[in-house]
């Protein structure tokens, strides 16, 4: 029952999870606007997504290997930022920042509503299931 | 790392950057400062305050350096301050330079509160899941 629930809200969590870590990511581009030499970070949301959906967010971590089960197994979480690539800039500016505020502006918003659509899809799955137990 | 923390610390930059930018403007006419010479143009410096882990985080004003650039001299021999050729250093303020650096600086707090405000509205959105 509970594994039901949980695959059938797997997808939107995964996805909401990583709209909420891109939109971090733009927020800190926005907030370097004026930092010298800040290269704008970004990454490929879809692929990061069916990743996460197909062999979920555990893959992330690295284990060590053990050739004895007395070995102690050894858990270490991967940075998180290692696959954010780099924007390529329309216009290079002479201090090496590479924001560019309208295209940082234009992916915020897009993501603050694709969030926000994300929540809406949520809680129609919610009350689908709701409906679906009562009485 | 937070949205609150980066945006709030880009906040924080941003005012100090437009506080020396106030200083710079106010100053641009002082002829002797405690040290009997020419106020000197202040700038801020920006840099990456990565949190450990991950090469992205707030902002940290690393310091403030003084402007290098040599002081304007100009032809007042009636001026106290006057050389032996009646010239008197001035500070090296380009009031230009210090207005477009305040409407830069303003520019970037008005985005950094954009960011706050729509990374609230989602957070509360977010707490009505279900309801």
């Amino acid at each position: 029952m509970i594994d039901k629930l949980d695959a059938a809200f797997r997808f939107h969590r995964e996805a909401l999870h990583l709209r909420a870590e891109r939109q971090e990511v733009l927020a800190a581009n926005i907030a370097h606007a004026d930092t010298p030499n800040y290269k704008a970070r970004d990454f490929d949301f879809g692929a990061r997504l069916s990743e996460a959906v197909e062999r979920g967010r555990a893959s992330s971590s690295v284990s060590m290997a053990t050739t004895s089960s007395r070995h102690l197994a050894g858990q270490a979480q991967a940075t998180a930022g290692h696959d954010l690539q780099y924007r390529v800039p329309h216009q290079s500016s002479l201090d090496g920042n590479t924001v560019e505020m309208d295209v940082e502006r234009v992916a915020f918003a897009d993501n603050a509503l694709r969030y926000e659509s994300n929540l809406t899809l949520i809680n129609a799955k919610i009350k689908s299931l709701l409906s679906a137990v009562q009485p | 790392m937070n949205i609150f923390d980066v945006a709030g610390s880009a906040m924080t930059a941003q005012s100090q950057r437009m506080n020396v930018t106030a200083s710079n403007l106010a100053n641009a006419e002082s002829v002797a400062g405690p040290d009997g010479q020419p106020y000197r143009a202040k700038q801020v410096v920006f840099e990456v305050a990565a949190s450990g882990r991950r090469d992205i985080g707030g902002v940290r004003v690393s310091g403030v350096i003084e402007d290098p650039s040599p002081a304007k001299l100009v032809f007042d021999p009636k001026s106290p301050h006057a050389n032996a050729q009646g010239y008197v250093a001035m500070p090296n303020v380009n009031v230009v330079e210090e207005m477009t650096n305040m409407i830069s600086a303003s520019r970037s707090y008005q985005a950094n509160v954009e960011v706050l405000n729509t990374a609230k509205t989602l957070m509360v959105k977010t707490l009505t899941i279900g309801q």
